[in-house]
């Protein structure tokens, strides 16, 4: 028989140990940072101690090299209720409720362990959400990959769609959109980012902020195990080869726990019972605790925490105060309860099954105090940890400008449909139905659109009501990588007019910003002059940004993912009958453009998949036209609102020739069309350049009449007819036809991946 | 009609089940937690709905199987009650020996989530009466486990007695002969893997799933 007494000491002066700068330096803390831990502490950590602080101070958790260009974001318009700085986002939705969100990645997880490392990437997401009070009605996940042909890729792909199905389908949330791309840049780190949209009431919103002293701290959920210790620190160093071998720091999902978790919050929210709530994300208890000390009091000035780690329901003996206080185990929530309130929640838990403790005491001292078999293992000042976190100004280098992308240095194609073929097969643009017919889209019963049609935007029904969300997530990282400023820009932009596209009031996004190791000042200047061009097109798009999250140190062997901010919008639809997605078109109907902004093909799909190009020599991406942007959003939602179009496509990668195919394939209806100016200039620019601000419509007669276009210049470019995409060329009598029919290029549009992950 | 809807912890198909019964029938049905032993008085149908039982980390429906509910869903069916198991339900009623069978993983081994065409079979039940027989309706199915087993016997009973609800138009997960949903010996327990309940209107399942639920409410208000 274990002596207990013997392991219960020998863990307890193990925890109490002194440690020295050569052990901080093994948990990642440098030089620097050490200096200002013994300052602010006015004595040398324990253990305990050293861990807690190197987890809080983590690039994950302390945002220290993004914090001061994360400010520029603008993040306020009318509807926002609570901006970043809680667990996720919150916004005004109408009729006192609300909608509550946010993106985050789960990176370095899912290239060790794909399957899990996906799938708690889920389920820590809809935590952030139920969190607050709100019932996850959708998700969403932007993934990237290395190329098809990287050895590893073709695994990853199987094992991260298969988590987030696995995790999404149990636990009863639509997966409703997405996007999945492949770029030799993701070779070595490939990136996974969930996003999680939630409903709740204006009124029962609930925050970690908030607590006040003498109140029981609660903990619910999933018992304390010995998985996930340092993910956070893991997710702020590099990788090298061989790094597969850290397994063991990421962390097993069990959305079964998952969903009671979610039914038992929600049932103890409808209570009065909560003070403040913070699930246990990255870090685990002690971010958790340590934040909702140091936005607690009622005015924020911070409370003290004091916890007997005793008390926590741990999942095997002899777990040390090191592990319990940084295990990263899932499913778990931590709660300030109101005075007397325990036996209300504790019968809740009871019901759902699952553990809940009181471990501990909000207390008035603004210290972090640990107990541990009767013995004080940690007793630290909580603001050090938070507030007073390192924030680095890093230096920067300005990104290189590209020089302009010059065509006449290429051969021109003679059969434009060869182009398109090629361009719609490819892996970014091919058909990814293999991914999303993997995940439950439509339980819940309110999923009017999902990635199904290949629209723009995902269309939720705000549960029982005739409103409903649209949902979006958008990056073009070749745009960023070739220009981060307008890039940026335009990844904000794309997001509004996806949303715009099937009707939706751009309301507000969420950020998820993926890339290398900001100590490099190359790609600071990236991170830098991204986020600048973010909140300029937030700023001017009245389009703020109210939560997110940070990726740093995607690098491999010393090599960065191509910079990848991707964001999640969200927008409002106020009647759901009167909404449009690119599958509506009829034969018969007109294609028209909305665009007024200039085609083209730098850092275009046609420039990398046809003519091959990589890097500088693809040249800088169309500039942002943020005015026309706006001008054209508010005409295509007028035109949805007053059911005057039969579908509508916002035009993206590929340019107008991609967007009509896929509008065409969609509505299993031919198409035949030329470019703006039919017989001048580059008709190859103007069908396969990609232009910003820029929407396709599928319209009928009928509803053409009654387009009131004072102050635009709709282009009518061809009509939907027959069972062939018709490319035309030059004018009378001297047109070409460049034409390929619609079944071969569904062939190969919906043949890419489904071959590809047969290993064919 | 007097509903109900089965819940158990991992269900999460039973809000669907609930909004889909309370807009057909314009009335709540009673919400049945599994803990319970005491079976609401003067229940017409009961819906045992879609999810993840218990996770599933056991055989899917096993666990659910064996809830403290069961012995009084049994006797439901013993006295003629009427009983719709969808997806986890069909695979929990299988479980319990109401239905013969079972679900295995898909053929495919992928979860498959799509819009399916079903075609009714000749069969004179109340969930198929409105329907025509022969006809086809689309419902969408969301599933890993749906690859539908028996042996030969009982498939040849099945089909002979015509007892096969529907069977798929293109078979997404290998079940034998096509079969999506089959009925009980009394035509009163009908299990299926596709969900009539995200089938109701004004989303992307479509609508043919009303016609079912319907069918058992008129057949009850007529009997």
């Amino acid at each position: 028989m274990t002596d207990t007494t013997d392991l219960s000491a020998k863990i307890v002066t193990a925890m109490q140990t002194v440690q020295n700068q050569s052990d901080a330096a093994e948990h990642g803390i440098n030089t620097e940072e050490w200096d200002r831990l013994i300052t602010r502490l006015g004595r040398h950590p324990n253990l305990v101690e050293l861990g807690i602080y190197s987890v809080m101070w983590s690039e994950h958790c302390s945002y220290k090299s993004s914090r001061r260009h994360l400010s520029k974001f603008p993040t306020k318009n009318e509807f926002v209720i609570q901006g970043p700085g809680e667990n996720a986002g919150v916004i005004d939705i109408g009729d006192g409720q609300a909608a509550i969100f946010k993106m985050e990645s789960h990176n370095h997880p899912s290239y060790i362990e794909p399957y899990q490392g996906a799938a708690t990437g889920v389920g820590g997401i809809l935590r952030d959400v139920f969190t607050m009070g709100a019932r996850p009605i959708a998700l969403v996940n932007a993934l990237r990959f290395g190329e098809p042909d990287h050895p590893k890729t073709r695994s990853l792909v199987a094992g991260v769609v298969h988590g987030i199905g696995g995790y999404g389908n149990c636990v009863g949330v639509p997966t409703v959109a997405g996007e999945t791309q492949f770029d030799a840049g993701y070779n070595g780190n490939i990136l996974v980012n969930a996003m999680a949209v939630g409903l709740a009431d204006q009124d029962k919103i609930f925050y970690a902020r908030g607590a006040t002293p003498g109140n029981p701290i609660f903990y619910v959920g999933s018992k304390t195990g010995r998985d996930g210790i340092h993910g956070a620190t893991m997710a702020s160093a590099e990788f090298s080869e061989g790094d597969e071998e850290k397994r063991p720091t990421v962390q097993v999902g069990d959305p079964f726990t998952e969903k009671l978790l979610i039914e038992a919050c929600l049932e103890l929210m409808e209570t009065d019972a909560i003070q403040a709530i913070q699930d246990m994300g990255a870090a685990g208890l002690t971010s958790s605790s340590v934040e909702m000390a140091d936005s607690g009091g009622e005015n924020g000035e911070g409370i003290g925490v004091e916890m007997d780690l005793d008390k926590v329901p741990q999942r095997e003996e002899g777990m040390t105060a090191y592990e319990i206080m940084l295990s990263e185990s899932q499913e778990r929530m931590l709660m300030v309860l109101k005075p007397g309130k325990e036996a209300v929640a504790k019968a809740i838990f009871d019901k759902w099954d699952l553990d809940a403790e009181v471990i501990g005491m909000t207390t008035d001292t603004g210290r972090l105090v640990l107990k541990q078999h009767g013995e004080v293992v940690c007793d630290i000042p909580v603001a050090p940890l938070a507030d007073d976190a390192p924030n680095y100004d890093r230096p920067w280098n300005e990104p290189p400008k590209r020089a302009p992308f010059d065509l006449s240095k290429y051969a021109e194609p003679a059969d434009f449909a060869d182009v398109l073929l090629k361009l719609m097969s490819c892996p970014d643009m091919a058909s990814k139905r293999w991914v999303w017919e993997q995940y439950d889209r439509h339980v819940m019963g309110d999923t009017v659109d999902s990635s199904t049609s290949g629209g723009d935007a995902a269309i939720v029904r705000i549960h029982g009501t005739n409103k409903a969300l649209a949902i979006c997530s958008d990056c073009n990282p070749h745009y960023v990588a070739a220009d981060p400023f307008e890039g940026g820009k335009g990844v904000v932009a794309e997001a509004y007019r996806n949303l715009s596209a099937v009707g939706a009031k751009p309301i507000a996004i969420t950020d998820n910003l993926n890339f290398g190791n900001p100590e490099k000042p190359n790609t600071m200047g990236y991170i830098v002059k991204a986020i600048e061009g973010m909140a300029a097109a937030c700023g001017e798009l009245n389009f703020p940004v109210v939560s997110g999250n940070v990726s740093l140190y995607n690098e491999t062997d010393g090599v960065a993912i191509p910079p990848t901010p991707v964001v999640g919008g969200v927008g409002l639809i106020e009647d759901v009958t009167k909404v449009a997605t690119l599958k509506g078109a009829q034969a018969g109907d007109k294609l028209v453009l909305l665009s007024e902004t200039q085609p083209h093909l730098g850092a275009s799909l046609y420039a990398r998949e046809w003519l091959g190009l990589k890097g500088e020599e693809l040249g800088p991406p169309p500039s942002a036209m943020l005015d026309t942007e706006i001008d054209n959003g508010e005409f295509i939602r007028k035109l949805i609102s007053q059911g005057v179009v039969n579908a509508v496509h916002d035009v993206s990668d590929g340019g107008i020739a991609c967007a009509a195919a896929e509008m065409a394939l969609a509505g299993g209806v031919g198409v035949s069309f030329c470019g703006t100016e039919p017989g001048e200039g580059s008709e190859l620019t103007q069908l396969f350049g990609e232009r910003p601000a820029s929407y396709l419509i599928a319209v009928n007669d009928d509803q053409w009449v009654k387009w009131d276009s004072k102050g635009f210049l709709p282009t009518v470019l061809g009509k939907f007819e027959g069972d062939s995409i018709t490319l035309k060329t030059g004018v009378s009598p001297n047109i070409v036809d460049h034409t390929i029919t619609l079944e071969a290029l569904r062939d190969a549009h919906e043949g890419w991946m489904p071959r590809y992950m047969a290993g064919a | 009609m007097k509903a109900g809807v089965i819940i158990f912890p991992g269900s999460n198909c039973d809000r669907d089940a609930i909004t889909a019964l309370k807009d057909i029938t314009g009335q709540d049905p009673v919400q049945i937690w599994h803990k319970t032993t005491e079976w609401p008085k003067g229940l017409d149908f009961v819906v045992v709905p879609g999810g993840f039982s218990y996770g599933d980390y056991l055989r899917c429906g096993a666990m659910a199987g064996n809830s403290p509910i069961i012995p009084e869903l049994k006797a439901f069916a013993n006295s003629g009650g009427h009983i719709l198991g969808i997806c986890n339900g069909f695979q929990i009623l299988t479980e319990t020996g109401l239905l013969p069978g079972a679900l295995l993983r898909n053929a495919g081994l992928n979860f498959v989530c799509r819009n399916e065409r079903l075609i009714v079979s000749p069969n004179s039940s109340a969930f198929t009466s409105e329907y025509q027989s022969g006809s086809e309706i689309i419902v969408p199915v969301a599933h890993h486990d749906g690859n539908f087993f028996a042996d030969d016997a009982t498939l040849d009973m099945l089909e002979g007695d015509g007892r096969v609800a529907f069977r798929y138009a293109d078979n997404p997960n290998g079940s034998a002969r096509d079969i999506a949903g089959i009925l009980s010996e009394n035509r009163r327990v009908l299990g299926m893997m596709p969900h009539p309940e995200r089938a109701i209107g004004g989303h992307e399942g479509g609508s043919d799933g009303r016609a079912m639920f319907t069918g058992v409410m008129n057949a009850l208000a007529t009997a």
